[in-house]
């Protein structure tokens, strides 16, 4: 569980974050979404006690981050792959982590067993390692303690299609034994594969928040029959309001798939298409460039 | 709790090539002060002191290095992130890192002692050789109050800083420089008296302790060159926002 209220970050007259309030339940997935420079990785680092808010709190596992008496046992953090001691070898690594938090030192083999760092590259220096094995190093170092809460700024840079893969499904199984997962990520195919719920950010203010599903269904729905001209008039009869989609080859319903294929199916037209009008990606679009717009009204 | 984040820290300063190179020149070093004594020296100087406090000199000079590197490669490097998202409570692994860095200077003197063992039982197969192994708790207790205190300089520079390279030409440039202006500007002359750590360390790296009002001038320069960086730093250690 991470609580966060009303958090805001303010560097001289720049408000990087502005009031920002989630939660993360246990069992789920928040991706956390914005533009570079949204204010993303201020609010992790706010919420693991590494920059000191301007405004607001935030607590995991029901306390706040610095209370916490050793935090490697309740929450796992990585907040950057790139920020590891590039002198010291994979394992002297997590050694060190494992001794500062008074972790049995076996722990530190299955966990490079478990990322996938095995043979040579474990006692080499991290200075000759590519991002994607940093990433590995970095999940290891954050599952260590055997935490029930994960935080993870931009996991999947710099892994390959394999490690995604994997990375997709280290996540998914932590939820589902009921871990708590939060991650910001700027491949958004990724956050739509993986997360459950959304946190969109832009200019440091909270845009959307939700599970997925709900989200994208504020969108409409997109719908394309055999016959576009009786699907207009069926639509029109059964009060749901449509307009053509961008492409223009079929509409958005602005309601649910049930009632726009219900109608369809009552008057006999025939359906071809009926899916969610916008991706993750173009509800992010959407979404930022009216945070931007906003931004440049104020 | 303090002691694992101690043993921590000291494992953290030789478990990476450029700390361990970094401890084997100095060794090095040490014993090659030794040697320069035992082939140069005349034999009537050569007791266990003498090759003690000549040893401890590379020891002294470089060790603070690894003191400031403790801290400041916490920033250069960007390990502060894991460390303090490991341990919010950032006083602590600064404490830590003063407790390691005190008993890097404990092993120094050790390291000091075995290396004048050495050169006086290879003095005492020569002919004329002084040889004396007379020491006294001053011998002692001086080496390592001064070890400690100059490590912990380094300790307090790099706290301060919170950048390696700058942090480590300002440990070999101020101190220096300001010893050198004490002597060549006379109205500072007697302020270098009080706050110079070299003049009022001075007797304890010759195994004396300070005399007179030595312990004033001894505490007024530590608090100046040790005090101040370590308590600046904790201050700037505990605001600042680790990126």
């Amino acid at each position: 569980m991470i609580d966060v209220e009303h958090l805001g970050k303010r560097y001289g007259r720049h408000q990087a974050v502005d009031d920002v309030s989630f939660t993360c339940p246990p069992g789920t997935i928040t991706g956390f979404l914005g533009p570079n420079g949204a204010g993303k990785s201020t609010t992790l680092r706010m919420i693991c006690a590494l920059t000191r808010p301007s405004a607001g709190s935030s607590t995991v596992a029901g306390v706040p981050y610095r209370r916490l008496p050793n935090p490697a046992r309740q929450v796992g953090v990585l907040l950057d792959a790139q920020a590891q001691h590039s002198g010291r070898t994979g394992r002297e690594t997590l050694v060190l982590a494992a001794r500062m938090t008074g972790l049995d030192r076996r722990r530190v083999d299955h966990l490079l067993e478990l990322v996938g760092l095995t043979g040579a590259a474990v006692d080499r220096r991290v200075g000759g390692y590519s991002l994607g094995m940093r990433q590995r190093l970095g999940i290891a170092q954050a599952l260590l303690g055997d935490p029930r809460i994960l935080v993870l700024d931009e996991p999947v840079n710099g892994l390959d299609p394999e490690g995604i893969l994997w990375m997709r499904r280290l996540l998914r199984d932590f939820a589902d034994a009921g871990g708590t997962v939060l991650l910001s990520s700027h491949l958004l195919h990724e956050v739509e594969a993986v997360a459950d719920r959304l946190v969109v950010i832009s200019a440091g203010r909270i845009v959307a928040r939700g599970a997925v599903d709900e989200l994208l269904a504020t969108a409409g729905v997109r719908v394309r029959a055999e016959d576009q001209a009786a699907l207009r008039r069926v639509l029109a009869a059964a009060g749901i309001a449509h307009r053509p989609s961008p492409d223009g080859e079929a509409l958005v319903a602005e309601s649910g798939a049930q009632a726009v294929g219900r109608a369809a199916a009552a008057a006999g037209v025939v359906l071809l298409e009926l899916r969610p009008a916008a991706g993750v990606e173009e509800l992010f679009m959407a979404l930022t460039a009216a945070g931007d717009s906003a931004k440049e009204a104020a | 709790m303090l002691w694992r984040l101690t043993t921590t820290e000291l494992r953290k300063m030789v478990d990476t090539r450029a700390g361990l190179a970094l401890l084997g020149v100095t060794e090095l070093l040490a014993l090659g002060i030794v040697a320069v004594q035992l082939l140069a020296g005349k034999p009537a100087t050569w007791t266990f002191q003498a090759f003690f406090f000549g040893a401890l000199t590379p020891l002294g000079v470089l060790l603070p290095v690894l003191g400031v590197l403790s801290v400041s490669s916490e920033w250069s490097q960007r390990t502060a992130l894991t460390t303090f998202a490991l341990v919010p409570r950032r006083e602590r692994v600064l404490a830590a890192k003063v407790l390691a860095a005190s008993a890097l200077a404990a092993l120094a003197v050790g390291a000091g002692a075995l290396d004048a063992t050495l050169g006086n039982l290879v003095a005492a197969a020569r002919p004329h050789a002084n040889g004396s192994w007379h020491v006294t708790e001053a011998t002692f207790g001086a080496a390592l109050l001064v070890m400690v205190l100059y490590v912990l300089l380094g300790v307090g520079f790099g706290t301060l800083l919170q950048s390696s390279p700058v942090a480590i030409v300002v440990y070999f440039v101020l101190p220096t420089a300001w010893t050198v202006a004490g002597r060549l500007v006379s109205w500072l002359h007697d302020w270098a008296s009080w706050l110079d750590l070299s003049t009022t360390a001075e007797p304890l790296t010759r195994g004396a302790w300070p005399a007179g009002d030595g312990w004033e001038r001894l505490a007024a320069s530590v608090a100046l060159w040790v005090g101040l960086p370590l308590a600046l730093g904790l201050v700037r250690v505990l605001r600042s926002e680790v990126k």
